[in-house]
């Protein structure tokens, strides 16, 4: 890093770029290699080394506790007091730093407002301010826009140019290729934990996107071509709400015929989670339509939704997915325990649900010691395929697979997509989202490229995936398309 | 700009729903004041309702017919659920709850006063002599769980501290020893609390009640084998003496409550200040607000997490520990077994009722002292108002308050949960 | 305890990570990850159930009761004026304080062993012909006759924490049931036999009245039930300070606070006669072992709420209805509560006094934990519990050892098992020490 830089850290999600900062900001422990500053190998055991040695770090995460003003989050560990061992804090002093700083770099924010109040963008300038204040050299911003709107990213990259002009270095991480082609100085792109590349700003959207998104096609899916028939799965309209009641799907169209495979292309966080799970029957439907083989499914339960003929294999395994302290066995009935054959609602039948158990775990390849095994003691690969044999076990109309096989091994993926194409031959109608590229052109059908909460294409896996990079990137065929227009 | 983005974003897709929490709470206080009214009114002698402003039936007295008075105190309940229903700004929503509960209160005791007198100044000392213990109960835990741990174990600290004044206030026949060993007392537990919480990572409400159980057997145990057999001893201690403020106790009513009474009330006061303002405006109190709510974003800006929460816990047990020796320095002069009697919960409940801040928790441990006086008098003036239920009052009111039917309850974000660096 | 930080290294994260399998190991990042943003509620009494369960083996559950005898041991020699005096010369004559600290320790647990288990001296008298076979069976029918209402109120307990709730009200569900069993059984005229069954379904009813209030406020407001029932607890043992005075129920033969008694039909008989206490209740305790057992395990309930209690998102994603559970889980346990509840008035107490339930919830908590709440672990809990119980009292009028005692060593128990990794450290050090002072008298020489 060199003073006055702005360099940014590309990658995918969970290629290793937040790990990396936690570690220079003394939040994580590095297992092996070190840390220069200034030439000098420095040790970063706490948070305050790293404050120590000139780095601020703004959290992908905000590190602002939601119940203080921005004053007091400000200065928040280095308050100025007055008054000795009172330790009064000294407010006016507070405010007008803030002031102070709020005004130098453009970052305007009401000092006394309460931060949980404050739309998410103006929380990210406190965020920013709070560094500044600590005197910093070097600020690192993890994902800043991931949560912000057009304007608000293009205020953010104008602070960020401000913040450059005054001498400060900046490591900027992100996966949108836009901002990193507005701003960077240096661009380094990380997958997988490693540098797979260091490219100028001048590199084109593609090489990037190349490098980006990334490695060769490994696996190719054999598949006989789809026999799609009528319309399983109708999505008009439909609007969704993330936790913070901030809209994440934001009227999409979608249709998921019988015998097709429907893939969704897209950099995760774009939508895709809370489309699913409204799907689910998990999460609230703000507006629009969702119908099942014609029956409307707005408003029912999971699971009246499970019942009504859809596997559902959710994004995250171990939180969404599993009981991880439940045997195999237990897992592999857990939406089917009060069904005959392995129960009646009432009293469970052991026998049966082990028999069936190890039956599946023989049909599906499940690498386990016995059927009574805590599912937590199996590899990711297994366990995911503990989920698939579940939710194949009975028979469906609609089949959802959320990231079918992130942090799984090779030999599982490709048993997994075996089974996925295999449930479409039958005639189910699948839908897959992965933000694994590869994945989705091996596996689909029809490709729709989710974006900021809309399907802003549906292409044919025989696109060029550069072009199909670009579109998850936000930028459509008909040229570098402003986010605006996306927006709009 | 772009915050009108997002804020309009979330105006229209989350629609304001017309039953908000002051909406249901004005509901309930109509309720309540159509109760009075009609109730509490028609039960009530048409007869003088006497409040004299002494310790006894002399003196003057506020006067007022009992059935006029409840009806009308009923209808001031129903006007404040009304406005509260019709909606108003937020800045108004405590003045009109607390206008609403106080009338409430005024109607009943209209209908129950009626042909007969209550002296104020006797109730009022009484409210806050009750209340003493819970103040500094529950300023204990502010101190605990506004920085993020969990406090069941007050009732455990006012045991140990009773017993400790007891004992050791008899031994050195010294009030302000017995004092000291009351804060020591609290002191044992809150450090058993701390260390088992916070290094061995023992779950805080199990921790809490299992506490209790200990303090309350290690109590009864030597409480049998020191103390009943030889209670000259070990369980005579001195009583409290009364500091009399010269000039203030003069000023009628207020003076005799406020400034003619045990030093144990002006501590408590004085700590409900302090703490209130140190919590608020000094760099202590931002660390341990910052340590309850987000002890990650805490450790960010190089705030030692545990260090603070130890600090906190402990000055906790301190104050706790004194406000156990309420029990046998003030109120009854000896130790006895299990003297404090789920008191230490009543307390919790003022911490919870008063939504985790000083002045609320005093005010909170004010208004169970005065129902619990109610419940006193009531029976000594031979109402048929059972005294149980006066008594229900504090677990009653902390209930409906947490599960949101009146006003809003928010415990410290991080309460409870221990702080692992990630 | 002692200085802290000389033991930060041993009980660090590592130690906290369990010899078990890895996958159930207590992940410190699940922890670290509990910050505000991703609040998980049922999450952290998850945690808290691994650690009691993984951490402990049972060793660390024998060292923990060791260590609280001794720790009550030392109480017993601090507390005696006569045998402390003795310390005062004990480097001149340390015989006076050991011998005088070992007779009147070794007496005291002496007789809570023959409270609890057995009297040897009952024995050779029976075999004698001095006395009946019946004053054999006393101790044991005293620890059965206690441990019955506990196993109940811990299986409450135990049940609603592997559905992930913290039932701390088992209290006040023991004391409701109280109430209506006992009404239920004085008031109600009906038939031997039926009597009996009815008194005790209004003891499991009013408890899971009592139970349904947390559950519903959580399912429907979120309201934390470890706040909720901590109220409900006092709430429900003034309710009953207030009952038992009312006409109808106050004995009016009686000035004090106590009710009529529960008719014969109403109480559980006893199991020995001969003036044994032992009743009925223990069976009881049995089959609701028995039945939690396979409720918990063979019923589409217990999978259910035990899918809730260790992971409320898969659960939910599977289609089970966590507010739904909750509910009925705190009405479950509720009953459970009250049965206990009932089976001590019905058992043993008789009318209603405002101490009727003692501390039954309460214990019931402590009795969960020790049992690692699992049914049979709680069943063996309670029978501990019980015959400390028993034993206390024969140490209480034998020794003159108070039996508020036995409530110190319980609580110390439940600390230890709790902390486990406190109980290794102390045992650690121990043996380092003891090495230490062996290789220095060892140079001595």
């Amino acid at each position: 890093m060199e003073p006055g830089e702005i360099h940014a850290l590309l990658g995918e999600n969970g290629a290793g770029k937040s790990t990396l900062m936690n570690v220079l900001y003394g939040l994580l422990q590095p297992d092996e290699g070190e840390i220069l500053v200034d030439g000098a190998p420095v040790q970063i055991h706490t948070s305050r080394d790293a404050i120590a040695a000139g780095i601020g770090m703004v959290h992908q995460h905000f590190m602002l506790v939601p119940v203080f003003t921005v004053a007091e989050n400000v200065i928040l560990g280095a308050e100025k007091v007055r008054g000795g061992l009172l330790g009064w804090l000294d407010r006016g002093r507070a405010r007008r730093e803030v002031l102070d700083v709020s005004t130098r770099y453009g970052l305007r924010v009401d000092p006394d407002a309460i931060v949980e109040d404050l739309p998410v963008g103006i929380q990210q300038r406190v965020e920013i301010i709070k560094a500044l204040t600590r005197d910093v050299d070097l600020l690192i911003l993890d994902e800043p826009t991931a949560v912000l709107t057009p304007q608000e990213t293009d205020e953010l990259l104008a602070v960020m140019r401000t913040l450059k002009a005054d001498g400060k270095s900046i490591v900027f991480i992100t996966h949108k290729l836009r901002e990193v082609k507005a701003i960077a100085d240096r661009i380094t792109v990380i997958r997988r934990g490693r540098t797979v590349g260091t490219a100028s700003p001048d590199a084109s959207e593609d090489e990037l996107a190349a490098l980006m998104v990334g490695r060769q096609v490994s696996l190719v899916v054999e598949k006989p071509p789809a026999a799609p028939r009528g319309p399983i799965l109708e999505i008009g309209g439909l609007v969704v709400n993330d936790e913070r009641g901030h809209r994440a799907v934001d009227g999409v169209d979608l249709t998921v015929r019988a015998g097709e495979v429907l893939g969704i292309a897209g950099v995760q966080g774009n939508g895709q989670t809370e489309l699913v799970e409204a799907i689910m029957g998990l999460r609230p439907v703000v507006a629009g339509s969702i119908t099942l083989d014609g029956a409307p499914m707005v408003g029912r339960s999971p699971k009246d939704v499970l019942r009504a003929g859809v596997g559902y294999v959710p994004e995250d395994r171990s939180v969404d997915g599993l009981v991880k302290e439940f045997s195999v066995a237990e897992n592999l009935v857990l939406d089917l325990y009060d069904q005959a054959p392995f129960g009646n609602g009432l009293v469970l039948r052991p026998e049966k649900i082990a028999a069936s158990a190890k039956e599946r775990i023989a049909q599906f390849d499940v690498r386990t010691s016995s059927h009574e095994s805590p599912v937590g003691t199996l590899s990711g690969g297994n366990q995911q395929k503990v989920i698939v044999a579940r939710e194949l076990s009975r028979p469906l109309k609609l089949f959802i697979a959320s990231q079918p096989t992130r942090g799984v091994d090779v030999g599982s993926i490709e048993f997994i997509h075996k089974q996925i194409i295999h449930e479409r031959d039958i005639g189910t109608a699948v839908l897959v989202v992965s933000s694994e590229l590869d994945e989705v052109i091996g596996l689909a059908d029809r490709i729709a490229v989710m974006y900021r909460g809309r399907v802003i294409a549906i292409v044919s896996p025989d696109t060029p995936r550069e072009e199909i990079g670009l579109l998850m990137a936000g930028i459509t065929g008909e040229g570098p398309a402003s986010d605006e227009e996306v927006e709009a | 700009m772009s915050t009108v983005t997002v804020e309009d974003l979330a105006g229209v897709t989350v629609p304001r729903r017309f039953w908000t929490r002051e909406r249901k709470t004005g509901a309930v206080f109509v309720a309540l004041g159509v109760l009075a009214a009609g109730l509490f009114g028609a039960l009530a002698p048409a007869e003088t309702a006497r409040f004299t402003l002494s310790e006894d039936a002399s003196g003057a007295a506020l006067k007022i017919n009992g059935q006029f008075g409840a009806i009308l105190f009923g209808i001031v309940t129903i006007g404040a659920g009304a406005t509260l229903l019709a909606g108003v700004a937020r800045r108004w929503t405590s003045t009109l709850l607390g206008l609403g509960i106080l009338a409430f209160v005024l109607s009943f005791l209209c209908w129950q006063v009626a042909g007969k007198f209550m002296p104020l100044v006797d109730t009022a000392k009484g409210s806050l002599e009750l209340a003493l213990p819970l103040i500094l109960g529950a300023l204990a835990g502010v101190l605990c769980e506004r920085s993020g741990v969990v406090n069941v174990a007050i009732e455990g600290q006012f045991l140990m501290g009773a017993f400790g004044a007891a004992l050791v206030g008899t031994m050195a026949a010294s009030v302000w020893i017995g004092l000291l060993s009351a804060a020591v007392g609290g002191l044992v537990i809150a450090v058993l609390l701390a260390v088992l919480a916070m290094r061995y990572l023992v779950d805080q409400v199990v921790l809490g009640i299992v506490l209790n159980l200990l303090a309350l057997g290690l109590t009864g145990f030597l409480y049998e084998r020191l103390m009943q057999p030889h209670a000259d001893v070990y369980n005579q201690p001195p009583r409290m003496p009364t500091w009399r403020i010269p000039g203030l106790a003069d000023i009628p009513v207020v003076g005799p409550v406020l400034f003619n009474t045990n030093p144990l009330v002006y501590l408590a006061l004085i700590l409900v200040a302090v703490i209130s303002v140190g919590l608020a405006r000094t760099r202590w109190g931002l660390r341990t607000r910052a340590v309850g709510e987000h002890p990650a974003a805490a450790d960010t800006v190089g705030i030692r997490v545990k260090g603070t929460r130890y600090r906190n816990v402990l000055l906790g047990g301190l104050i706790a520990g004194a406000g156990g020796a309420f029990f046998t320095l003030v109120s009854t002069g000896s130790f006895n077994k299990n003297m404090t009697s789920g008191a230490g919960f009543i307390a919790l409940a003022a911490l919870i009722f008063g939504r985790w801040t000083p002045v609320g928790a005093f005010f909170a441990a004010l208004f169970f002292g005065f129902a619990n006086k109610l419940a006193t008098y009531l029976s000594a003036i031979g109402s048929p108002v059972p005294s149980q239920f006066l008594n229900m009052l504090p677990y009653l009111a902390t209930l409906i308050a947490v599960a949101g039917l009146v006003g809003r309850v928010r415990a410290p974000a991080a309460d409870g949960k221990p702080f692992i660096k990630g | 305890m002692s200085t802290p930080d000389d033991r930060e290294p041993a009980v660090g994260p590592a130690d906290r990570t369990p010899a078990g399998p890895e996958g159930v190991a207590v992940d410190p990042a699940v922890a670290a990850t509990e910050q505000p943003g991703g609040e998980r509620q049922p999450s952290l009494p998850q945690n808290f159930l691994q650690n009691l369960w993984a951490a402990n083996t049972v060793t660390v559950t024998v060292l923990s009761m060791v260590l609280a005898l001794l720790i009550g041991a030392v109480l017993i020699i601090v507390s005696d004026p006569d045998v402390l005096a003795t310390y005062s010369y004990i480097t001149a004559r340390p015989s006076d304080a050991i011998n005088g600290s070992w007779t009147l320790v070794s007496e005291a647990y002496a007789n809570l062993f023959k409270g609890a288990i057995v009297d040897p001296a009952a024995v050779s008298g029976w075999l004698a012909g001095e006395n009946t076979w019946q004053v054999v069976f006393a101790p044991i029918s005293e620890t059965l006759t206690y441990a019955a209402p506990l196993v109940l109120t811990g299986l409450a307990v135990a049940l609603a924490f592997r559905g992930g709730l913290f039932n701390i009200g088992a209290q006040g569900q023991a004391v409701i049931g109280t109430i209506t069993a006992a009404v239920a059984g004085f008031v109600l005229p009906l038939p031997v036999g039926v009597h009996l069954i009815v008194a005790l379904l209004a003891g499991a009813l009013g408890g899971a009245l009592w139970g349904f209030i947390p559950g519903i406020l959580k399912a429907r407001t979120g309201a934390h039930e470890v706040i909720t029932t901590i109220m409900l607890n006092y709430t429900a043992g003034l309710f009953l300070g207030w009952i038992i005075l009312q006409g109808g129920i106050h004995d009016p033969n009686r000035s004090d606070a106590i009710s009529k008694r529960v008719d014969g039909s109403a109480q559980l008989p006893g199991l020995l006669g001969g003036g044994l206490r032992v009743n009925l209740g223990i069976v009881l305790a049995v089959a609701a072992t028995v039945a939690v057992a396979w409720l918990l395990n063979r019923s589409a309930f217990g999978f259910e709420l035990r899918a809730v209690g260790a992971n409320p998102d898969a659960a939910r994603t599977a289609g089970i209805s966590v507010t739904r559970t909750y509910v009925l889980l705190m009405v479950s346990a509720g009953a459970l509560s009250g049965l206990g509840g009932a089976t001590q008035v019905l058992g043993t107490a008789h009318t209603l006094t405002p101490q009727v339930a003692g501390n039954i919830g309460f214990d019931g908590l402590l009795v969960a934990l020790l049992g690692r709440t699992r049914p049979w672990g709680v069943f063996l809990a309670a029978l501990l519990f019980g015959a400390l119980r028993a034993g206390g009292n024969r140490m209480q009028s034998f020794s003159g050892i108070s039996l508020e005692l036995v409530t110190v060593v319980q609580a110390l128990i439940v600390i230890f098992i709790a902390a486990p990794a406190l109980v290794k450290a102390m045992f650690r050090l121990r043996a380092a020490r003891a090495a230490r002072l062996q290789t220095s008298v060892a140079k001595g020489w």
